[in-house]
C-alpha cells in the first residue's frame, strides 16, 4: 500500500502548489523587499530597517495611520451597536421582519464601486440627495466630500450603510442559538425587556459579539476603495487611510519597498486585532 | 425567534432605518430615469416627472458595460469553478486520506486564513508582471484561487459525512477516486452551493486586484470599469447615464442574491456555530 499512502498528496497538490506560489511566496517576498529601497520595476538597494524608520517619521504616513484609527473607532462601535439592535428587533417569525432583514442585507451584495457611485450623488453638495433635503429644509448643504472635518464621517457613513448586513446576520444567527427555555424562565420572573436583554441575551451573545468586533476591525483597518473613489483621500490627506497610502506609494510614487514596509505594519495591526479576539474569546475558568 | 409584535418605538426606529437604507437606492433609480440635460440644471428634478428610459436605451445600444459584464462573468465563474474543484479535492484528502505530513500541511493551509489581501497584493503584482499575466483572464482569476477558507470549509464538511459510505464502497472494490467522485462528492452539494455563492459574490465585487492587474479597458471587470467611468464622469455622458450604468451593473448580483438568499443566510449562520 505504499502508493496509496502517497496518493493523498496528489489530491492536495493542486491547491498547495498555487497556495505556496501565489500566496506564501509573495508574502515572504513582500517581507523581504520591505528591507530594500526597491522600485516597481526591479531595481533594489538594501536599507535594513531604513523604510520602517522613515515611515515612523513620515507625517503623511502617520496622518494616514491616525485616519485609519479614526475610521475604525467611528465605524466599528456604531456598526456593532446598530446591528445588534437590529438583530434583536428583527429576530421574529413574521413576514415583515423577513422583508426588513432582506432590505438591511441588500446593500452588502453591491460592489464598492456601485456603493460609492450611489453615495457620491447622495453626499455631493451641488447635486446630492442630502443637498436636496437640506435645501427643502431651508439650510445650506454641507460639503461632505471636500471639508477636512467632514470627509471621514462621510466615509464612515457610507461604510456603515454598505456593511450593515453581515454583522446583523451574524447576530441573528447567534440569537437563534440561545435556548428558548432561558427566555421562558425570564418571562416567569416577569423580567423587563431590558433586564432580559442584559442578563440573558448579551452574555449569551458574547462570542458572536467578539467575532463581529474582530471581523469589522480587521476589515476597516483595510478600508480602501471607498476612500479612493469618494474623496481620493482628500482634501490634502484628511481622509487618506493607510491602504490608500500604500496604494499611492506603490503605484504613483513607485516606491515598492517603502509601500511594503507600510503594508507589513498594517498586517501586524490586523494580526493583533485577530489575536486579541482569540484571547478575549478563550474559555474562562470562572465562566459557567 | 420571537412570535410577538415589536414594541412600537422599536418598530418606528427600524422603519426609519429601513427608509435610510432604501433612500439612496431610490434616489439612484430616479436619477437614472431622468434626461441628462434636465439633471444638469437641477438634480431636484429627479423627484418629478417626466421620466424616461433614454439612459438605459443608450446603454443597450452599445457600451463598454457589456464587455465589462462579460469579463466579470468569466472571471467570477472561473474563480468559483476553480475554488470548488481545488477545495473539494484538498478537503476530501485532508478529511479522509492518510498521507505523509497531513497535519503539518493542514496547519500550513490554515495560516492562510490570517493573511489579508494588502499583505500580498504588491508582491503578487510584481510576480504576475514577471509571468506576463496582467490584462489576462488567468491573471484575474489565479489570485482568487489561493484562499484557505474553501479548503478549511470543505474539509469540515467531508469530515461530517458518515465513514460507512467509504467502507461499503471500498468493499465493492471502488478506487479512492471513485469513492471521492461517485460516493462522497454528490453528498457535498449543499456545501458546494454555499461556498460557490460566497466565492462568486467575493470575486464579482473584487476591486483592488482587478484595479491594478487590468489596465486596458477591454479587460476591465465591472467594478473597475464603473470606477473609471465615475472618476471622469464630468467628461462622459452625464449623471443620469452614469446612474443607469450603476443600476444596470447591480442587476446581475441582485438577481444572484435573491435566488441564493437561503444559502447566504445558512452560511452566515454556520459561521457562528
Amino acid at each position: 500500500m505504499r502508493t496509496a499512502r502517497w496518493q493523498g498528496l496528489a489530491y492536495v497538490a493542486p491547491f498547495l502548489i498555487l497556495y505556496a506560489a501565489l500566496l506564501i511566496f509573495p508574502l515572504l517576498m513582500g517581507m523581504g523587499l520591505s528591507f530594500y529601497r526597491a522600485d516597481l520595476f526591479g531595481a533594489k538597494v538594501w536599507t535594513g530597517l531604513g523604510n520602517y524608520g522613515r515611515l515612523l517619521s513620515d507625517p503623511v504616513f502617520l496622518h494616514a495611520l491616525r485616519n485609519t484609527f479614526k475610521l475604525v473607532l467611528l465605524i466599528v462601535p456604531t456598526l456593532t451597536a446598530l446591528t445588534l439592535a437590529l438583530a434583536v428587533a428583527l429576530n421574529r417569525r413574521t413576514r415583515g421582519a423577513a422583508v426588513l432583514r432582506g432590505v438591511f442585507f441588500s446593500s452588502s451584495v453591491l460592489s464598492v464601486t456601485i456603493v460609492t457611485l450611489i453615495w457620491r450623488f447622495v453626499l455631493t453638495p451641488d447635486a446630492g440627495l442630502f443637498a436636496e433635503v437640506a435645501q427643502a429644509l431651508g439650510r445650506e448643504p454641507l460639503p461632505w466630500l471636500s471639508h477636512p472635518d467632514l470627509t471621514i464621517p462621510a466615509l464612515a457613513l457610507t461604510t456603515i450603510w454598505w456593511s450593515i448586513g453581515l454583522p446583523m446576520m451574524l447576530f441573528l444567527a447567534g440569537l437563534q442559538q440561545i435556548p428558548s427555555d432561558m427566555y421562558e424562565a425570564a418571562a416567569l420572573d416577569r423580567s423587563s425587556r431590558w433586564t432580559t436583554f442584559r442578563r440573558i441575551t448579551l452574555p449569551q451573545l458574547r462570542r458572536t459579539l467578539l467575532l463581529v468586533v474582530m471581523l469589522q476591525t480587521a476589515a476597516q483597518l483595510q478600508l480602501f476603495g471607498q476612500a479612493q473613489l469618494l474623496t481620493a483621500g482628500g482634501p490634502s490627506g484628511a481622509s487618506r487611510p493607510v491602504v490608500l497610502f500604500i496604494f499611492e506609494v506603490a503605484f504613483v510614487r513607485w516606491e515598492l519597498g517603502y509601500a511594503l514596509a507600510a503594508a507589513e505594519i498594517l498586517f501586524t495591526l490586523v494580526l493583533l486585532a485577530t489575536l486579541a479576539q482569540y484571547w478575549a474569546a478563550r474559555p474562562r475558568e470562572d465562566a459557567r | 425567534m420571537n412570535r410577538d409584535r415589536m414594541p412600537p418605538l422599536a418598530l418606528v426606529l427600524t422603519l426609519v432605518g429601513a427608509a435610510a437604507m432604501v433612500a439612496p437606492l431610490v434616489w439612484t433609480v430616479l436619477l437614472s430615469l431622468k434626461s441628462n440635460a434636465e439633471l444638469l440644471q437641477d438634480t431636484g428634478a429627479a423627484f418629478r416627472g417626466p421620466y424616461t428610459l433614454e439612459n438605459y436605451g443608450a446603454i443597450l445600444k452599445g457600451d463598454m458595460v457589456f464587455r465589462w459584464l462579460l469579463n466579470s462573468l468569466i472571471v467570477s465563474l472561473g474563480t468559483t469553478a476553480g475554488v470548488l474543484a481545488l477545495s473539494s479535492l484538498a478537503g476530501f484528502a485532508f478529511a479522509r486520506l492518510d498521507f505523509p505530513f497531513r497535519r503539518t500541511l493542514f496547519v500550513f493551509v490554515l495560516l492562510g486564513l490570517a493573511i489579508p489581501e494588502q499583505a500580498v497584493i504588491l508582491p503578487q503584482h510584481r510576480l504576475f508582471a514577471w509571468l506576463g499575466l496582467h490584462n489576462s483572464y488567468p491573471g484575474l482569476i489565479l489570485p482568487g484561487l489561493v484562499g484557505s477558507f474553501g479548503v478549511f470549509f470543505m474539509t469540515q464538511y467531508f469530515r461530517g459525512l458518515p465513514r460507512d459510505l467509504d467502507e461499503a464502497a471500498a468493499l465493492d472494490g471502488a478506487s479512492t477516486f471513485q469513492i471521492f467522485a461517485r460516493v462522497l462528492l454528490p453528498l457535498t452539494v449543499p456545501a458546494q452551493a454555499t461556498l460557490g455563492v460566497f466565492t462568486f459574490l467575493g470575486s464579482w465585487n473584487a476591486y483592488w486586484w482587478p484595479l491594478i492587474s487590468a489596465t486596458t479597458s477591454d479587460r476591465f471587470t465591472l467594478t473597475v470599469g464603473l470606477a473609471s467611468a465615475q472618476a471622469n464622469y464630468a467628461q462622459t455622458n452625464g449623471l443620469g447615464y452614469l446612474m443607469a450604468q450603476a443600476v444596470f451593473a447591480s442587476l446581475p448580483i441582485l438577481i444572484v442574491y435573491v435566488l441564493f438568499q437561503r444559502q447566504i443566510v445558512n452560511a452566515i449562520g454556520g459561521a457562528v456555530k
